[in-house]
């Protein structure tokens, strides 16, 4: 026990408002305002979890995403969430924090015996082994042993996230003093701005710091910021990551809100600002990675935002100048400090501290916990040795919106390079590391003229640290994944030299802080292994997100029916009343039968019906395209497989729309209202496609002055009158005698009418071999003809039909549906269509394929009806095979059920050369069991059509 | 090539690791060679070692313009599968599984092939029929492959969505037991170190920028580390071909697209299969290391920009979470894209093309990282013999 | 989310359009005599170029063809314009 809490530091915290939570079992206490680290720390708990491999325990480390080590599964309210990073996280009443890869607790862990064997598993061990047995032998182990926290099985987050898309001005990203000062000058211009930053307020390194700017406390300067932000009609999201830039200037960014849905934002500024700060490097020694081993920075962050000490006796090793408030504020604080500096030439240490210049940081001493420090050979007592290598510039944005870096020896870091990339960069993320070039920076970035915002102080002087591969004792340079520098060594002598090779073969900054502590250290090590610079060796490329995201954050609220909305019936709530269950066909939500009971036996029941008597099924989403004016005959004509320049108004033909490659793109009935006015029917899953070829053909071929096309599907019902007693039940509706008359409106007929005062067009068109009407009125007066067609059912002893029915009776009748009764290589002639392929000589779309060596082949799969004399319908699915000779596919069955009418079961099939083999008997092949068909007609019923004017 | 074991990683381990040799040799480039392969991901160091291992080609070269593995090989979600319909595909295929099926003893490598198998998922009655159709042409032609009922795939998914508000429940699907997912980066790794211990020069950061083409016959490559001559060069460069072919003034049936791939943070085993989705359009597997590794359709818009966007980034999250509403619970940690080239009709192209001596390997589109084996081992017949292996004639 | 610009609508999201084709590419005409190469040639060939590009696009929600000239890698689009002969 360590960390303790001071009495007056901590400007986040409530003293008035503790919490309790636990950890591993554990009850403690925190207060309002903590997060779950500086809770734990000021508890004094050291060992938070283990690391990946090795289950070396480990501590806390840092103070926001680089942290590596401090991630929990938080139990609140019931419902458990995994990996929760313990510095972002703020904690609330009644939390219980479980750390990961323990058992049974962090202090406790059985699995750190696995670290006496270390010595045999170093980065990529698995590589080299578990292959006599096989891989599968092991892997249940080496998964059960890996993998962080555990997901709880019953807690699914709502998909509550909304989607916010906004513009503006100028995008700050990082609200330090560069940022603030970027936006202040952008703000104070009159522009619009929307600064942004991770933390709950804003400041940056300036809310532990601290800082007198032009003059005044940081906090005025800060909330001047604010108010000029604001007065120009900018904004200011605080707790928000901006996770990433994406093409043609989008950022999308995650603003995470108490009490509400997270927000995700799509945000599209004219300029953009990067004022991300830097991320302070560890230093690397003998057994650098035990718990009480702390990122100095966040030793002072924890200290002045939470009143959390990170220890009563402190060794603080550094090499620059950064460190020295820390030491101060520590030794302030009534800790004991020992300030141990790298470099000969310090400046003149802080009161009360214990200076050691020229001082190198070998190793540490602790087994669960570092008792102690090893400086120039001998070791000082210690509970918390605090370690600052200088910063890494957070340049991740800058990078993903394509810019370069170059490496800048006074900063010892990688540093944009000016103009690369669309952001300008300022402050820490450039490198520049001190509060008045800070200022100065972003002042500039935000287009600010005339002097910057003042403050005293140099920059921060370093000097450059690297891991030592001289150094005895075990270096760790990624603490989570448990890569150390004899990993990297190893690496480098096996030849993995290139970052991103090391960082694939080690696991090195592959963890869940992305890198942020360790690619620094790898990329270093690297070099000095390989006797290269930094540069030379390279940089790993930045990979998105930012920070870790939720993925419910991105996903947003398509969720559930959102995912992939379903069109919907006009009609639905009739349908509903009627009795009908629903299911999905084409993307539409359609009735598949209507009434109680089993579903297949409703189908056959109802397309019995409607052979006996009378269906009816709504047909509403049959693609309806118009197409209008002089060109529309040419169009069509030059769209479709048949011709349809020669059709009289009035009257409708049955055809093909192909693909150029020859390939039946969708099928359909044409009408021909008036010379120059066609309607063109499209199943219903191919409505936009159809649309969008005719439209090419129009633009490209015809010209577009000579017509126009007009999608109306979504604007009209149609329903489907089908039987024998089709007629009887019109004319029980009161439908005109225009309708009625075989003569005026014959099969395949047209007509377009009145009733009841408004448009009603009635077709003769059949998808199930009977006499059928369909019936189209304007979608507002769908609900009149829908009652007036369901009064007159009644009399005439109808039936309301589902889809299944209506699948049963084009199947009856060896009627296709696109994509299920055909494939990608289905070219009209295999349907038995080939008569416009022989005939026509005029051009067409698709026509050149069809006369291609493989269009010709003897070989080609056709349509046929396989019949069996069983009383079950063959598996759709099922393939055909040959009876003798080896076994292959000739081809498979595309659509099976039981017919009622005809008794007996019915069939389509894709079949190879199946024409040829009408006739003969075939063997069929489903899930291992064989059988025999008998290959027929794909028309099973009616084939002379007699009942479509019965 | 010293030997990877239990026994040699024991050994080095007593004496601190100081005894491993280079995985393969740092080659600069010979002025010339018998056969030339560019592209040094998966599918041309795995070309170059079946160049040396079948056919005793002895003086090989892979040029590869950065690091090998580092493009799509090392950019996938590292599914492995022959779940085709086409009797040419899945022979194609089924291959490709059958070489890594015995890939770690053959390299000495351990490729961590994990055959788990994998489900694509149904959810209407007309998905299942196409499921059936599915199946049993892998029966006819030799492969596991079997129709899965609703209730089996729940208890190998069981955090498989089956609330009321699903919108695309399960209804079941085509399993493939000997399915399952590989790592990646070792597949190249460990072609690279077996090829370059029987000799072949593995050249990295080395670009291709010009065809050598004389009389109709290819003589060698250019390269910024000057010419390599060779009279037979094959391509294997995925997104990068179509620029290359056209140095011999080939086209290709081709046009490039980012496609995506995303990895949670890592968790404790959740998820036992590969599961592809037909409703969301999204596929998932669990890492070892714990991470879902998932993925889903192409970026829209045509590019050789290796990164995505967000449209299809919100499609395959959402779509994932639609799948399994609890992994609503996890963060993305890394995200990227890669650069495929798809052709019309998702078959690849592997044949001799152009002037004599030039072949190519490409238009692999989605499925690239799965066709490893084979595509080394039948461009590597094509180069050795001049003549298609039997699978790769119908390519 | 990449913008394109159509131009009859103005900027939209990526997500509205749908590539076409590679600009250039003429049917042959007439088809029946060209050659079973030339067809397929045709049908499925592509220069997919690297850097600058002229395609047609298709802009779904009004259903205009047009042409665009982008950078594949960068992609930047430099221009949006209706097809040759088009008035906006």
């Amino acid at each position: 026990m360590t960390g303790w809490r001071h009495d007056r530091f901590g400007t986040r915290i409530d003293r008035a408002a503790p919490l309790s939570f636990s950890f591993d079992g554990a009850p403690l206490t925190g207060f309002a305002g903590d997060t779950l680290a500086s809770a734990l720390l000021a508890s004094g708990t050291r060992v938070l979890g283990r690391s990946f491999k090795y289950h070396r325990p480990r501590g806390l480390w840092g103070m926001g995403g680089e942290e590596p080590n401090a991630i929990f599964d938080v139990t609140h309210e019931g419902r458990t969430t995994p990996n929760v990073r313990a510095t972002t996280h703020l904690l609330r009443d009644g939390m219980a924090l479980r750390s990961v890869n323990t058992a049974p607790d962090a202090l406790h862990d059985r699995g750190r015996l696995i670290d006496r064997l270390h010595r045999f598993l170093p980065g990529g061990f698995y590589y080299k082994t578990f292959m006599g047995l096989g891989w599968m032998r092991w892997e249940p182990m080496i998964r059960r042993m890996a993998g962080l926290g555990r997901l709880d099985p019953d807690h699914c987050p709502p998909a509550d996230t909304p989607q916010l898309s906004a513009r503006c001005e100028m995008l700050v990203i990082g609200a330090g003093p560069a940022g603030l000062a970027a936006a202040r000058a952008a703000a104070k211009a009159g522009r619009e701005v929307w600064l942004v930053d991770e933390a709950g307020a804003l400041g940056g390194s300036l809310r532990w710091r601290g800082g007198i700017i032009g003059g005044g406390d940081w906090r005025e300067f800060a909330n001047e910021t604010a108010a000029a932000v604001t007065a120009a009609g900018g904004r200011i999201l605080t707790d928000t990551t901006l996770w990433g830039a994406f093409d043609h200037g989008l950022f999308a960014a995650w603003q995470r809100r108490t009490g509400a849905p997270d927000r995700h934002w799509r945000i599209r500024a004219r300029e953009t600002v990067l004022a991300a700060g830097a991320i302070e490097r560890p230093l690397w020694f003998d057994r650098n990675d035990l718990p009480g081993i702390m990122s100095a920075e966040a030793a002072l962050h924890h200290l002045v935002l939470f009143g959390a000490v990170a220890g009563r006796r402190i060794v603080l090793a550094t090499a620059n100048d950064a460190s020295y408030p820390v030491a101060a504020a520590l030794a302030g604080a009534g800790a004991d400090v020992t300030l141990a500096d790298a470099r000969d030439a310090c400046p003149a240490p802080p009161e009360g501290v214990a200076h050691l210049p020229s001082a190198r940081l070998t190793g540490a001493r602790g087994r669960t916990h570092v008792t102690g420090a090893q400086v120039n050979g001998r070791t000082i007592a210690a509970d918390t040795v605090l370690v600052s290598g200088g910063y890494t510039p957070s340049v991740h944005l800058h990078s993903r919106a394509g810019g370069k870096l170059d490496w800048d020896a006074e900063a010892d870091a990688l540093v944009p390079r000016p103009g690369t990339s669309p952001l300008r960069v300022a402050g820490a993320a450039n490198g520049g590391f001190g509060l008045a070039r800070a200022l100065a920076e972003g002042h500039r970035a935000g287009g600010g003229t005339g002097p910057a915002p003042g403050a005293d102080g140099a920059d921060w002087r370093l000097a450059a640290m690297r891991p030592d591969p001289a150094l005895p004792g075990r270096q760790w340079l990624d603490p989570q994944n448990d890569v150390t520098l004899r990993d990297v060594r190893i690496a480098a002598q096996e030849g993995y030299r290139s970052v991103e090779h090391l960082k694939r073969y080690t696991t090195l900054g592959m963890a869940t802080d992305q890198g942020r502590s360790a690619n620094f250290a790898g990329l270093a090590a690297m070099a000095a292994l390989t006797g290269r610079t930094i540069t030379e060796t390279g940089t790993t490329t930045y990979r998105p997100p930012f920070a870790p995201v939720p993925l419910s954050v991105i996903a947003g609220p398509r969720r559930g029916e959102l995912f992939d909305p379903p069109r919907r019936l006009t009609l639905e709530p009739q349908h509903r009343a009627q009795g009908a269950s629903f299911r999905e066909y084409g993307g539409w939500l359609r009735p598949s039968a209507f009434g109680a009971g089993d579903e297949a036996a409703l189908a056959q029941a109802e397309a019995g019906a409607a052979r006996e008597s009378v269906g009816l099924f709504d047909a509403s989403p049959l693609g309806k395209i118009e197409v209008i004016g002089p060109g529309a005959a040419d169009l069509l004509d030059y769209c479709s497989y048949v011709r349809l320049s020669t059709l009289k108004p009035g009257r409708a033909r049955y055809g093909f729309i192909l693909n150029e490659t020859g390939i039946v793109h969708d099928d359909g009935v044409v009408f021909r209202l008036d010379a120059d006015r066609f309607v063109v029917s499209a199943s219903s899953s191919h409505a936009a496609s159809v649309r969008m070829i005719l439209e090419e053909a129009r633009q490209d071929i015809i010209g577009p002055g000579r017509c126009f096309i007009h999608d109306v599907t979504a604007a009209s019902v149609t329903l489907t009158v089908t039987g024998p007693r089709a007629r009887d039940l019109l004319r029980a509706a009161g439908l005109p005698d225009a309708i009625l008359d075989d003569a005026t409106l014959p099969h395949m007929g047209v007509t377009e009418t009145d009733w009841n005062g408004h448009p009603l067009r009635a077709a003769r068109v059949s998808f199930t071999g009977d006499r059928s009407y369909e019936l189209t009125v304007p979608a507002r007066h769908g609900s009149a003809l829908c009652d007036a067609l369901d009064s007159a059912r009644q009399q005439v002893d109808g039936r309301w039909i589902g889809m299944e029915a209506v699948m049963i009776l084009r199947a009856e009748k060896g009627f296709i549906l696109i994509g299920k009764d055909t494939d990608g290589l289905t070219m009209p002639h295999d349907l038995g269509w080939g008569g416009p392929r022989e005939r026509r000589t005029d051009e067409y779309l698709g026509r050149r394929s069809l006369f291609t060596p493989e269009a010709n082949a003897a070989t080609r799969r056709q349509l046929v009806g396989p019949a069996t004399d069983a009383a079950d319908p063959l598996p759709t699915g099922a393939h055909l095979v040959p009876i003798e000779g080896p076994r292959r596919s000739l081809g498979f069955v595309t659509s099976s059920c039981f017919s009622p009418t005809l008794n007996r079961p019915v069939a389509l099939a894709l079949l190879e050369a199946g024409r040829e083999k009408i006739g003969q008997e075939i063997g069929t092949f489903h899930m291992g069991e064989t059988g025999r068909a008998r290959v027929c007609e794909s028309c099973a019923l009616d084939p002379m059509g007699e009942r479509l004017n019965a | 090539m010293k030997r990877y074991s239990a026994l040699s990683l024991a050994a080095e381990g007593l004496r601190g690791h100081r005894g491993w040799k280079p995985a393969w040799r740092k080659a600069r480039p010979a002025p010339e060679y018998d056969a030339i392969v560019v592209g040094g991901g998966g599918h041309g160091l795995a070309t170059a070692y079946y160049l040396a291992r079948n056919h005793g080609l002895r003086r090989v070269a892979v040029l590869e313009k950065g690091w090998i593995g580092g493009g799509n090989t090392g950019r996938n979600t590292t599914v492995v599968r022959s779940n085709y319909f086409y009797p040419e595909s899945v022979a194609l295929y089924d291959l490709a599984l059958r070489l890594y099926e015995g890939l770690s003893k053959d390299l000495n490598f351990n490729v961590m092939l994990s055959q788990r198998g994998m489900l694509i998922a149904a959810h209407t009655p007309m998905q299942m029929e196409i499921c059936a159709r599915i199946a049993n042409a892998m029966q006819l032609n030799g492969v596991d492959g079997a129709l899965m009922g609703a209730e089996e795939a729940l208890r190998r998914a069981p955090l498989l969505n089956r609330g009321p508000g699903a919108r695309h429940a399960c209804m079941g699907g085509i399993w493939q037991p000997r399915a399952g997912i590989a790592r990646h980066d070792a597949v190249a790794w460990g072609y690279a170190r077996a090829a370059s211990s029987l000799g072949v020069d593995i050249v990295e950061n080395c670009a291709v920028t010009d065809l050598l083409i004389e009389a109709g016959r290819v003589t060698g490559v250019g390269t910024d580390q000057g010419t390599i001559r060779a009279a037979r060069v094959g391509l294997a460069s995925a997104g990068a071909t179509p620029g290359l072919a056209a140095l011999a003034g080939v086209r290709l049936p081709v046009l490039t697209y980012a496609l995506q791939a995303f990895v949670s943070e890592p968790v404790k085993p959740i998820l036992d299969t590969v599961l592809l989705y037909l409703g969301t359009g999204t596929y998932v597997s669990q890492s070892d290391k714990g991470e879902l590794v998932f993925g889903g359709g192409l970026d829209r818009v045509p590019t050789h920009g290796q990164r995505g966007n967000l449209p299809m980034q919100e499609t395959v999250l959402s779509g994932l979470l639609e799948m399994f509403p609890a992994f609503a619970q996890l963060k993305l940690l890394r995200q990227w894209g890669g650069v495929v080239d798809v052709v019309p009709d998702s078959s690849p192209v592997i044949g001799p093309t152009g002037p004599e001596g030039l072949f190519l390997n490409c238009g692999w589109g989605t499925g690239g990282f799965k066709a490893i084996p084979a595509g080394g081992w039948l461009l590597a017949h094509l180069m050795a013999t001049g003549r298609h292996h039997e699978i790769s004639r119908p390519f | 989310m990449q913008i394109f610009t159509c131009p009859f609508c103005g900027p939209r999201e990526e997500t509205e359009f749908h590539f076409a084709a590679e600009a250039g590419k003429r049917r042959p005409e007439p088809a029946e005599t060209t050659s079973d190469a030339d067809w397929a040639d045709y049908l499925y060939m592509n220069a997919a170029p690297r850097r600058p590009a002229r395609e047609v696009w298709v802009h779904l929600t009004c259903g205009e063809f047009f042409t665009m000239t982008r950078d594949t890698v960068t992609r930047e689009v430099s221009d949006a314009a209706p097809l040759p002969g088009r008035e906006r």
